[in-house]
């Protein structure tokens, strides 16, 4: 293929991606933004066969390659419960970032001495960014498989160690582009991935989802820049995309929570040990059956249902479903209250409850839901803790000091379903369970729900 | 390519980013993420390429592996997020700003 042609059509999927991204930021055309997007990256995977300084060899292993990952990739998406999608998509980041790494440290050992400067520094450049982000989008698998601590991790010299690091990271790009070897390079990308680990360690489990979106952006950085080393036009185009509006979409998300971004991303130098809310776990709480549950909201005359992760592990989208619906019956308003990041991300309980059928209409975002919580006779909790826990407001210090919250504590009367006393997941203990107008029902959430409805329909 | 060439479709490319994405509700966040995500893994195109020209089996092997990884960031990326979409599908979700 001429390259004129192959440029001109690279070009459709570069337009393909611009359209990808621009439908998924409307509900509306989301899903047709997404299907642009696997259409622009058919048309670059089937493109690049016609190159025409393709040299033709390892065909065979390029094939079982792609195959191989369709049959790893595929069934994953596919087979995901929607409540482990983030971390399947830390996931996927990841392995994109160390392909780009990769094929960096490839092409280096290919073009050896015969690098310009700005290649080798585009080089250095996929290689660290690469690696952190593989190593980074790990840690935020483990951290929501909650395969090790969802709390900030943080150990005396942390900060020393990390900047040590960081330090060396510098040091040793600098030493690359001066010796240009192999072996520094190995070593580079040895140091990047050490760095990536240390760098998300101390995220608390509540700032993960920004980390990913962040990662999600430096991934896409360093496609760019192996775009350049590779001299590939559509890899500069599609990966400064996924970068810029990346960055922004942290922004975003960074703001929906009430965080700063600096502070996340510089976490793993000022985090301190937390004690959290303070609060000794000995006080009594009040603890309460499904029929008192029921009889709470059979007298109310608004309802609001605030959902959490724990909802969506105990798989309880449709029982909450249906317990809405028999409250809608007998003429009780009712009203979810979604919290931004209610679940593990952004968006993630709107998927969740979408799942169950529940209509859009009840779903109501924050800043609606926070001003009727005074004419709210009961704020119904259902495996949520981080995004309605005071400290957020009251203790400064605390790790999530600053987030919005939903202020449940303003209604009639709190029932928090949970399954134990246990902290949410940014790990600190929630006062308003020991508030006297809060009743506690302890156990799996569909369990616990499954016993309020039918307690409901002999009142 | 000329270095001015290149620059010029990073900073205009670094615009457009920054302007398609620069008003959605909460709501799209994740899949927003999920896809831009799917959209990188378009690396595979540089995997292949530096596979074509892989000469020593150390070479081959990193391309190799390099394939594989980017497939399933592609692949993956694109079906995960269709299926975060496909709930929304049919539930009046527009007109959310």
């Amino acid at each position: 293929m001429s390259p004129f042609l192959y440029d001109l059509i690279g070009l459709v999927a570069g337009v393909c991606f611009i359209l990808a991204l621009k439908g998924l930021s409307h509900p509306r055309t989301a899903r047709r933004g997404n299907l642009l997007g696997a259409a622009g990256a058919g048309i670059a995977t089937i493109l690049v066969f016609f190159r025409s300084e393709n040299e033709g060899r390892n065909l065979a292993w390029i094939i079982g390659a792609i195959v191989l990952g369709v049959i790893v990739g595929v069934p994953a998406a596919r087979k995901v419960q929607m409540t482990a999608m983030p971390q399947l998509v830390a996931l996927f980041n990841g392995v994109g970032g160390g392909a780009a790494a990769l094929v960096a440290i490839v092409e280096y050992m290919k073009l050896g001495d015969s690098a310009s400067f700005a290649v080798v520094l585009a080089t250095v450049f996929t290689v660290v960014v690469g690696c952190v982000s593989f190593s980074g989008s790990i840690i935020t698998f483990l951290k929501l498989q909650e395969l090790m601590t969802t709390a900030p991790v943080v150990f005396p010299g942390g900060r020393v160690v990390i900047a040590g690091t960081l330090g060396g990271v510098i040091g040793v790009s600098g030493w690359v582009m001066a010796e240009m070897g192999t072996t520094p390079l190995l070593i580079l990308a040895a140091l990047s991935l050490l760095f990536g680990v240390l760098f998300v360690l101390p995220v608390g489990g509540a700032d993960v989802p920004i980390v990913i979106s962040l990662l999600n952006a430096f991934t896409g950085l360093t496609v760019a820049a192996s775009g350049y080393v590779l001299d590939a036009t559509l890899l500069i185009i599609a990966g400064t995309l996924v970068g810029a509006s990346g960055t922004i979409l942290t922004r975003l998300m960074a703001e929906a929570m009430g965080r700063s971004l600096f502070g996340t991303l510089f976490g793993a130098f000022t985090a301190k040990a937390q004690s959290g809310g303070g609060a000794a776990d000995t006080r009594p709480v009040k603890s309460g059956t499904p029929d008192d549950v029921a009889i709470l909201l059979n007298y109310a005359r608004r309802v609001v249902i605030v959902p959490g992760f724990g909802l969506a592990v105990a798989q309880a989208q449709h029982t909450v479903r249906e317990l809405a619906d028999l409250l809608t019956a007998k003429g009780i308003d009712v009203a979810y209250g979604i919290h931004p990041v209610a679940g593990r991300m952004p968006g993630h309980m709107n998927v969740l409850l979408a799942e169950a059928n529940v209509p859009y209409e009840q779903l109501s975002e924050m800043d609606e839901v926070n001003p009727t919580f005074p004419q709210t006779d009961v704020a119904l909790i259902i495996g949520a803790n981080d995004v309605v826990n005071p400290a957020a407001k009251t203790t400064p210090g605390c790790p999530i000091y600053g987030m919005p919250i939903l202020d449940v504590s303003l209604a009639g009367n709190v029932i928090f379903l949970k399954r134990s006393m246990r902290p949410g997941f940014a790990g600190i203990e929630n006062e308003l369970l020991y508030d006297p107008k809060t009743t506690l029902l302890f156990g799996d959430a569909k369990a616990s729900l499954t016993k309020v409805v039918s307690a409901l329909k002999v009142l | 390519m000329e270095a001015i060439a290149i620059i010029s479709i990073f900073v205009l490319a670094v615009f457009v980013g920054f302007e398609v994405v620069s008003k959605v509700s909460s709501t799209l966040h994740t899949p927003l993420m999920s896809g831009a995500n799917a959209i990188h893994g378009v690396i595979l195109v540089g995997a292949i390429i530096v596979a074509d020209h892989a000469e020593t089996s150390l070479e081959l092997g990193l391309s190799v592996a390099a394939i594989v990884l980017a497939t399933i960031n592609m692949v993956g990326g694109f079906v995960v997020t269709d299926r975060m979409l496909e709930m929304f599908k049919g539930k009046g979700a527009g007109d959310k700003k």
